[in-house]
């Protein structure tokens, strides 16, 4: 049987060692901490502001305007190949004078380790991190999904656009705690907002743009998009 | 042979059963042509830049989507340029729904996100607020919970091995897949009164053990269905233009798949061998004995084989639980979370208040956060909750296989045909209710 990849092998980094095991009677706090934590500390002092084990997973605090020099070295070096993200989300806390923290979920398939990577926002200064888009292009999605629901913005994102609510969306970010389970706007008003859509506008300006597709379209709609009207209002 | 091509051994019909009425196996990819016809894989071709391109728009209401997912794309002639997905139009807002909620009465939230799994997402929650709470759960527990996980990615892969024969034009397997389907269905219904929104476990347990008699069902159904499986192999590996359609389509090599985060069968037919169950273990799954399948060509066709050998691999773990299957109590002995029997919550007076204030304030894990993921059968699900001490999580973030394996569909549609749009889009195996949320 002919194939064209040769197979890579989740854990072929170890030499030896254990098969890993379901985790049992895990402490809640400080068991052991994943072996990068200690050497990331080590390459980057001033920079990992700490490290907590909980519940048997490894965080590691590191400061925002470092995160993209983290993370790279962790994808790159040889002792951690941290090639596969897992997540990238963020949590705001019920006390709103906490900082909004932005996580990402870490795993090194060759080592079998994972690892949770942390930063915290402070609500006073604008909510920015670097997007870690140009290491795994898996983050495209969500850190997208992260601006959409958080409005946090991932600096050097290609196209960070909001992808769950469209693009009108004019009530603000779902997932943050300041907005309400039922939603900013009264029904009345999402009504008045849903009937005043535009149901021929099917495409984004950025969609016509790209197949000289604005070409095609009626007069009176070029007319109309072309006086700054945007697509789907 | 050249670079880049592949050959993949067919027959031009595929009659009957051998001597003894049983379907055969024959290997299923040969170097040498055989004796049957050559397919050569598709090469993706140069978008031609030059001429008129056009925009088309395929869903959100389109039976090819699996769903309201909408596909822009822009063609040259018959071939994709670029493609743009839009997703969002069932967006509910489960993970905000899951703050106001107590831990327990988020799994009918699991059941229905990737309601083709309900089972294993009730499991796959339950998994990651026990590891907040800090409990273990008993054997005879994590042996049926092994059964419901493998039970479900059976649902799961069949409903995606039916889509897609329907997607590419095949008929009669699609009804032999939702047949077992439907077999698996009434064992969950028998179990937990359920078929599709299952909500099974609870924090510490299982909603309900299960009846008398089930473990004979459940022992008929695995007996039965690898003739079925069998069968649509036998129906669709070798078949000319099943072949046609699938081999050299959406290829996405190792390097690549790592990186854009793909999971599940789509990572493993790139040819990484990764497999949540068996490299990030739960529930005892390194106690059992299974393989973990994988392509080497990345494409449409090795998807496929990666599902079908999964099918196979899941009825191998669900006859070593059955035969494992422990007596003993199915919830944990942890008054912090497990109700009170509905006999002793009526004529007990400590354990009515306990039943209440259970019921009204419900169980508060220590402060905290977990993620748990597991093997879905879409990929890695996985469930991050982050607790400040009350009953009700501070977040509660899904991990959405789905939606990860979707986000590289502009990657691999591009150079394909438009036919070829809806097969590529058919093997990421989506769930919209999943993507969306």
């Amino acid at each position: 049987m002919t194939g064209r990849f040769a197979i890579v092998s989740a854990g072929d980094a170890l030499q030896s060692g254990p098969p890993p095991v379901t985790p049992r009677a895990v402490a809640h706090r400080g068991g052991e901490a994943n072996h990068s934590a200690a050497a990331l500390s080590a390459q980057f002092p001033g920079v990992v502001l700490r490290t907590a084990v909980v519940w048997g997973e490894t965080t590691v605090f590191v400061r925002t305007e470092s995160v993209l020099d983290v993370m790279r070295w962790l994808h790159e070096d040889q002792g951690q190949r941290y090639d596969y993200l897992s997540d990238v989300t963020a949590v705001e806390y019920r006390d709103l004078d906490q900082p909004i923290e932005v996580v990402w979920h870490l795993r090194s398939l060759p080592y079998r380790r994972f690892l949770r990577v942390k930063t915290q926002l402070e609500k006073t200064a604008a909510l920015e991190v670097p997007s870690v888009w140009p290491i795994w292009k898996a983050a495209d999605w969500m850190e997208r999904e992260c601006y959409d629901m958080f409005g946090i913005k991932f600096i050097g994102h290609p196209d960070l656009r909001r992808i769950l609510m469209w693009e009108q969306y004019k009530e603000g970010f779902p997932l943050r705690k300041d907005f309400p389970l039922r939603g900013r706007f009264s029904r009345a008003e999402q009504l008045r907002q849903a009937l005043a859509q535009n149901p021929e506008a099917k495409y984004s300006m950025e969609e016509l743009s790209i197949a000289d597709a604005f070409e095609d379209l009626p007069e009176e709609m070029r007319k109309r998009l072309g006086a700054g009207e945007r697509t789907g209002e | 042979m050249a670079s880049g091509t592949r050959t993949v051994e067919v027959e031009l019909s595929t009659t009957g059963l051998d001597a003894q009425g049983k379907p055969q196996r024959v290997p299923l990819i040969t170097d040498d042509g055989g004796s049957g016809v050559q397919v050569e894989a598709y090469e993706a071709m140069e978008p031609e830049l030059a001429g008129e391109h056009m925009l088309i728009n395929i869903g959100p209401q389109h039976p090819a989507t699996h769903g309201v997912l909408r596909l822009v794309l822009e063609l040259d002639g018959e071939t994709v340029v670029r493609c743009i997905p839009h997703v969002g139009y069932l967006h509910c807002g489960f993970e905000k729904i899951g703050e106001y909620r107590q831990y327990n009465q988020i799994i009918p939230w699991t059941d229905r996100e990737d309601y083709l799994n309900s089972i294993g997402n009730n499991v796959a929650f339950a998994l990651g607020a026990e590891r907040l709470f800090g409990i273990d759960i008993t054997e005879r527990c994590t042996v049926l919970r092994v059964i419901a996980a493998e039970l479900s990615r059976i649902i799961s892969h069949l409903v995606w091995l039916g889509t897609t024969c329907i997607d590419i034009g095949a008929f009669t397997p699609f009804l032999w897949a939702f047949q077992e389907r439907e077999n698996v269905y009434n064992l969950l219904e028998a179990w937990v009164g359920a078929r599709l929104t299952t909500s099974a476990t609870r924090v510490g347990g299982m909603a309900a053990d299960i009846p008398a008699g089930w473990m004979d069902g459940l022992r008929q159904f695995i007996g039965n269905f690898p003739q079925t499986v069998d069968e649509i192999d036998r129906m669709l590996t070798r078949n000319a233009i099943w072949v046609g359609r699938t081999v050299g389509l959406g290829v996405m090599t190792p390097d690549e798949a790592i990186n854009w985060g793909l999971s599940g069968p789509m990572l493993r037919a790139s040819g990484v061998a990764y497999d949540v169950r068996r490299d990030f273990p739960y529930l005892d799954y390194e106690t059992y004995d299974f393989d973990v399948p994988v392509g080497t060509n990345g494409d449409v066709y090795d998807r496929f084989l990666v599902r079908m050998e999964e099918l196979r691999q899941s009825v191998r773990i669900l006859q070593q639980a059955a035969a494992r299957l422990p007596e003993g109590p199915v919830n944990v002995d942890d008054a912090r979370v497990v109700l009170p029997p509905k006999s002793k919550a009526t004529s007990d007076m400590e354990s009515m208040i306990h039943h209440f204030k259970q019921v009204m304030e419900g169980p508060r894990p220590p402060a905290g956060e977990s993620y748990v993921a597991v093997e879905s059968p879409k990929g890695e699900k996985g469930y991050y909750m982050v607790s400040d001490g009350t009953s009700k999580p501070v977040r509660w973030r899904i991990r959405p296989p789905s939606f990860i394996n979707l986000a590289a569909i502009p990657k691999m549609v591009e150079g394909h045909l438009l036919s070829d749009v809806i097969a590529i889009n058919a093997s990421i195996d989506i769930v919209m209710g999943e993507i969306d949320r």
